[in-house]
């Protein structure tokens, strides 16, 4: 019973922490691509500057965390003050970190709604799509999230400026 | 070597068919700079490098691949043809993003290529800025102001796209100036109306948050424009603005500013039909639910029908967060929301759902145990989830539900789950039950005994690394409940003799708190010469010296005492022969004169005076107890420690040769004693040198240690005419009086040995603890009470045996064996009393888990945002007051604060109720707890008044300003809405 209460506490700790941070809060932290070797394949971080050594240990850290997971197990993995959700699609793995209250579920449906989106355009994506495009990925992921928030959820929507782009071209 | 051939590989690829445009040109314009000419024909594009970096065998090859292509990059990126700059920076980006490498020092290149006419040419420099960009570490950032604003402005030069990459990069780069400066430009952004630009106006919400949240200043320009998205026909404008209100209500420490918005939100939270949206607005109310207990029914209808229309689990999982975190009080929508954990917890084929499902049960906490305890038996499976997320979550609620009636039962499985489970799960179990014991001077625990038994069964788990707090705990419980003590050395006797455990090293800190405890409670040790052995078995060089000498220095401890022990029992035994009333009155006197030995001793002399039968049964258990004592036994323990211990005393290690060679100097000294050929207790008096021995052993060990306040050193008050800070020169004055040669120092060795010295030594040695006693006479208040009641101990059963037997049996057995327990607490009788555990002041060792950090003061933001809403009519102009616009609203408030009429002011103070409410509590709780400590207390607690009162002064000042603010436009607000 009291254990439930240092539970709320140990909530109530986490929610403070992020007070602290206070205005960075938000939404998405990072959208990770990792092929099944560890390499990066795409990195977005919002608004949360890491240097290049910082970068590569939580890269690292995430990496071997989430791989060694299997199919059997929840999408879900809570590392340093944030939650990492991902999604394994193929050789690739989609690794999103968001803050401790974002709906975990949500996150989820915005990797495979990535995923879809360029699957769409590239037809039948595959890591080398991305590695060739990785400009276009970044547009995609532009439209959709902007500042941790997504803001664009419609595929054709997410795709036009680029699909303007394409033909000005 | 690069053939442009290569390039025709590859058509589709567009940087290649940039350069190969780009080459006529540039040859044209640029004849004169050979070598960028020579990199414009010849310039690799990204593809090729993509292609190089793939082919590369190893790492090592593809670090010189690297290596070449950032040569080819940095003599590139300087040549004045665009493309080529372009190119080569698009080469660094894909680089820079992909291999961690450093991007900041072309900053400059990624900037020069923002005013391109080129579409293409301006996203590849805004993309390598917004990978790199951050006002932490970009000094140029304020070269990109004008770019931005140039994109921003509503033209047709300027595509959607581009101002779209704008936005991004003021979101990802916002320094505060740059907020400043572009927030009046993100108006236009936010207030178009367009159907074209609707997906601009999103991003511009976005980013306007970001520039809000660096740069609080700008409130009053951007807020009252955000507020009017959430109205807007688009409802993609109406979804991003939704979003930037729910990261505003969860990051303000205090979300009371957003509460006249909630009308708004109540209209979403019907109408919308769109999952994102929704479940934004659910983590909105989740916020303001308990500000305002109205706002609370009122959303909880809404809420409910949507938990059991809505097929998307996403926001059914949001549903049911915010009812289990903030809507707790209304019991029907807990119930449906239970309802709903049940099958996510039931979904066999999906652990993601099990393990929010888990989460969720967690959320609700003590408030509703019939919840947990429903859920139990999915709980319970949980715990051996081929994923260790879902155990570690069903563990925490299985720990979280621990209560003083099931702690028993529960732990004892949790421990024999942990020995079957993996290393690292074992440490969780064992690591949770640790923390949920302790918590609170073992708050939980009634038992000592099985506590202790518990603790010395974890560290039996082969994988335990829990060595660091298994040890405090021991000690801490050695010292703070005298009860468990018997039990304490009876544990740690076992965990000294089993020679497995020195093979692990996390559990050498265990050890060595096993070895403190046994030589400092050793009366309690049934058998001390084992005890000896086990502390000196050849395998203990494997642990570390500082241990070793713990090892030691509980040596030390046995061996005095037990021959203290064998002295006592020649006494007694002197006692008993003697018996008869004419002797009594010599014996008497001859009591009074030896020192008494021991608690029971000094009972076994004062019984004397009652029945001569009492007295004898005393004495013959007195003597029971301690016949293990013979002059051979005690002279065997004597060979036993010196053949083990005087090769340590040649030891390298400083701490073990010291020690070492304190255990052979007493051993020597009592050698040299005739107490061999003592027979009776006139003769170990009319012995004065061995009874002065005695008498300083006595002294050195009979001072029970106690747990010490962190506070302790400061309730000592400085005596009157002690000057602290007096210069201490004239101590080496002093010190020559006594003739500190060195040479006495170091002649600590066996052969120098002097009983005369010992003797010298013994007088000063008594002297502090004669003075120590006299200062305890003086300040009673500051020490524990050493009364003890020994005889007690023994009407206290022991709980478990030693070792329960661990079976092998299968691991879902026992989780069935778990399911029975109920893990509600129940209201049982103890059986017994719980021992008395040591409790100092507040600040002592408790886990603080009460104690209310006080909060922040808003922030920044939220004031803004406070005044935006109160300034709802005049808007402030745009431009050119920003900076001093947060200075004046403050002035607007605290005049504001001066006109507030009574009615405002009850309002104000029952919203300070709640800090004043706790300060008060929080002052007699410590009241409470120093009351023994009064006289110097009232000095403190009066300054401790003085401070909490002004602070809470200061705090309602501020209070009354911001409430006052609040509550102008946001009354007629609310109660539109709840009417």
């Amino acid at each position: 019973m009291l254990g439930g209460q240092l539970i709320s506490v140990l909530r109530r700790e986490i929610v403070e922490e992020g007070d602290e941070k206070g205005v960075n809060s938000m939404g998405i932290r990072f959208v990770l691509l990792v092929n099944k070797q560890g390499q990066t394949r795409l990195a977005q971080y919002y608004a949360e500057h890491l240097t290049l050594d910082e970068r590569r240990a939580l890269e690292g850290e995430i990496v071997r965390k989430c791989l060694a997971r299997t199919e059997q197990q929840c999408s879900f993995v809570e590392h340093r003050n944030y939650k990492i959700v991902y999604r394994r699609y193929a050789s690739l793995f989609f690794l999103v970190g968001v803050d401790n209250d974002e709906n975990e579920l949500a996150i989820l449906e915005f990797i495979h709604l990535f995923v879809e989106t360029m699957d769409r355009h590239f037809g039948n994506v595959c890591e080398l799509d991305i590695m060739f495009h990785l400009e276009k990925a970044h547009f995609m992921l532009e439209e959709m999230v902007m500042n941790g928030c997504i803001v664009e959820t419609s595929k054709s929507n997410i795709l036009a400026p680029i699909q303007l782009m394409e033909k000005a071209s | 070597m690069y053939r442009p051939e290569r390039r025709s590989e590859a058509p589709n690829s567009k940087p290649s068919a940039f350069s190969a445009a780009s080459m006529a040109a540039t040859a044209a314009i640029t004849t004169t700079s050979s070598p960028s000419l020579v990199d414009t024909l010849f310039q690799r594009s990204l593809d090729d490098v993509i292609r190089a970096l793939r082919s590369s065998p190893s790492s090592a090859s593809e670090e010189t691949v690297i290596s070449r292509a950032l040569d080819e990059i940095r003599r590139e990126i300087r040549s004045p043809d665009l493309d080529t700059k372009s190119v080569s920076l698009q080469k660094l980006t894909y680089l820079a993003s992909l291999h961690h490498l450093d991007l900041s020092w072309a900053a400059f290149h990624a900037l020069e290529l923002l005013p391109s006419p080129s579409l293409p040419h301006a996203r590849i420099g805004y993309l390598a800025a917004s990978l790199s960009f951050h006002p932490s570490s970009t000094e140029l950032l304020p070269l990109a102001t004008h770019q931005l604003r140039k994109h921003f402005a509503p033209s047709p030069a300027n595509p959607p796209a581009l101002a779209a990459s704008a936005l991004h990069l003021l979101a990802l780069a916002s320094s505060p100036d740059l907020g400043r400066h572009l927030a009046s430009d993100l108006l236009p952004l936010l207030s178009s109306q367009s159907a074209a630009s609707s997906s601009l106006r999103a991003k511009a919400v976005a980013t306007a948050l970001r520039t809000l949240a660096v740069c609080p200043d700008v409130a009053p320009v951007l807020f009252k424009p955000l507020v009017d998205c959430l109205s807007s026909s688009d409802p993609r404008t109406v979804s991003a603005a939704v979003g930037a209100f729910c990261e505003l209500a969860l990051a303000a420490p205090d979300p009371f500013p957003y509460l006249p918005l909630a009308p708004e939100f109540y209209r979403l939270l019907v109408d919308s039909r769109n999952n994102w949206v929704l479940i934004k607005v659910l983590k909105i109310f989740a916020r303001l639910a308990p500000l305002e207990p109205r706002l609370a029914s009122r959303i909880l209808d809404p809420i409910c029908q949507l938990l059991r229309r809505s097929h998307a689990k996403s926001l059914v999982f949001e549903c049911i967060r915010t009812i289990l975190s903030s809507l707790t009080d209304h019991e029907e929508a807990v119930r449906l929301a239970v309802d709903k954990v049940k099958e996510f917890l039931s979904s066999d084929d999906d652990p993601n759902l099990r393990y929010l499902g888990l989460r969720a049960l967690s959320m609700l906490g003590s408030a509703h145990p019939w919840v947990v305890e429903e859920s139990k038996e999915a709980v319970i499976k949980s715990l051996s989830d081929p994923d260790t997320n879902i155990r570690i979550e069903s563990l925490h609620l299985i720990v979280g539900m621990l209560c003083e009636s099931n702690v028993v039962e529960i732990c004892n499985l949790l421990n024999k789950y942990a020995m079957k489970s993996d290393p690292e799960f074992a440490n969780e179990i064992i690591g949770a039950m640790l923390v949920t014991c302790g918590k609170n001077l073992y708050e939980l625990i009634l038992d000592f005994d099985w506590y202790v038994a518990l603790l010395g069964e974890m560290v039996r788990n082969p994988h335990c690394a829990k060595g660091e707090e298994i040890e405090r705990q021991l000690v801490d419980i050695g010292l703070r409940v005298r009860d468990a003590r018997p039990e304490l050395v009876r544990v740690a006797r076992d965990l000294l003799i089993d020679p497995a455990l020195l093979g692990n090293p996390f559990l050498f800190r265990v050890l060595s708190a096993s070895a403190w405890v046994s030589g400092e409670y050793v009366e309690f040790s049934r058998n001390p010469v084992e005890l000896v052995e086990a502390l000196l078995q050849p395998r203990i060089n494997l642990l570390p010296s500082l241990i070793r000498a713990v090892y030691i220095q509980s040596v030390f401890k046995v061996m005095s005492f037990c021959f203290i022990s064998f002295i006592e029992q020649i006494q007694a035994v002197e006692l008993l022969s003697v018996g008869g009333s004419t002797q009594r009155s010599e014996k008497n006197g001859e009591q009074s004169d030896t020192v008494p030995l021991k608690t029971t001793e000094s009972n076994v002399s004062e019984g004397d005076h009652g029945d001569t039968t009492a007295d004898t049964v005393l004495l013959l258990d007195l003597i029971d107890k301690k016949t293990n004592f013979t002059r051979e036994s005690i002279s065997d323990l004597m060979n036993l420690i010196e053949t083990a211990v005087a090769p340590l005393s040649e030891c390298e290690e400083v701490e073990v040769q010291e020690r070492a060679r304190n255990v052979l100097g007493l051993l020597f000294t009592l050698r040299e004693t005739q107490f061999w050929n003592i027979e009776a207790a006139h003769e170990l008096k009319s012995d004065k040198e061995l009874s002065e021995i005695i008498e300083l052993l006595e002294a050195a060990f009979s001072e029970e240690l106690g747990p010490v306040s962190a506070n302790a050193q400061k309730r000592v008050s400085v005596p009157e005419g002690l000057n602290l800070n007096a210069n201490l020169s004239d101590l080496s004055k002093i010190l020559t009086d006594y003739d500190l040669t060195p040479s006495a120092s170091i002649s600590f060795s066996l052969q120098s040995y002097n009983p005369q010295e010992t003797k010298e030594d013994s007088v000063l040695a008594v002297e502090p603890s004669s003075l120590l006693a006299e200062h305890r006479k003086r300040h009673g208040l500051y020490y524990l009470s050493t009364h003890r009641d020994g005889d007690e101990l023994n009407d206290y059963p022991r709980a478990n045996e030693p070792l329960l037997p661990v079976d092998h049996g299968d691991a879902t057995e026992d989780l069935v064996k778990l399911t029975t327990p109920s893990l509600v607490p129940r209201k049982s009788k103890p059986t017994k009393p719980r021992p008395v555990v040591i409790r100092l002041d507040e600040g002592d060792g408790t886990s603080t888990s009460h104690l209310t950090t006080v909060k922040k003061s808003d922030n920044l933001l939220s004031e803004a945002i406070r005044g935006v809403l109160l300034e709802n009519e005049s808007q402030p102009s745009l431009s050119g007051k920003l900076d001093t616009s947060s200075k004046r609203r403050e002035n607007d408030a605290s005049d504001n604060s001066e006109l507030i009429s009574q009615q405002t002011e009850s309002v104000t103070l029952e919203h300070g109720n709640s800090s004043s409410r706790k300060s008060r509590q929080h002052r007699t709780h410590k009241e409470r707890n120093e009351s023994h400590f009064k006289n110097e207390d009232i000095e403190k607690s009066s300054r401790h008044s003085i401070k909490s009162s002004r602070q809470h002064r200061r705090h309602k000042h501020r209070q009354r300003g911001d409430v006052t603010a609040d509550i102008v436009p946001q009354t007629p607000a609310i109660q539109d809405f709840l009417l």
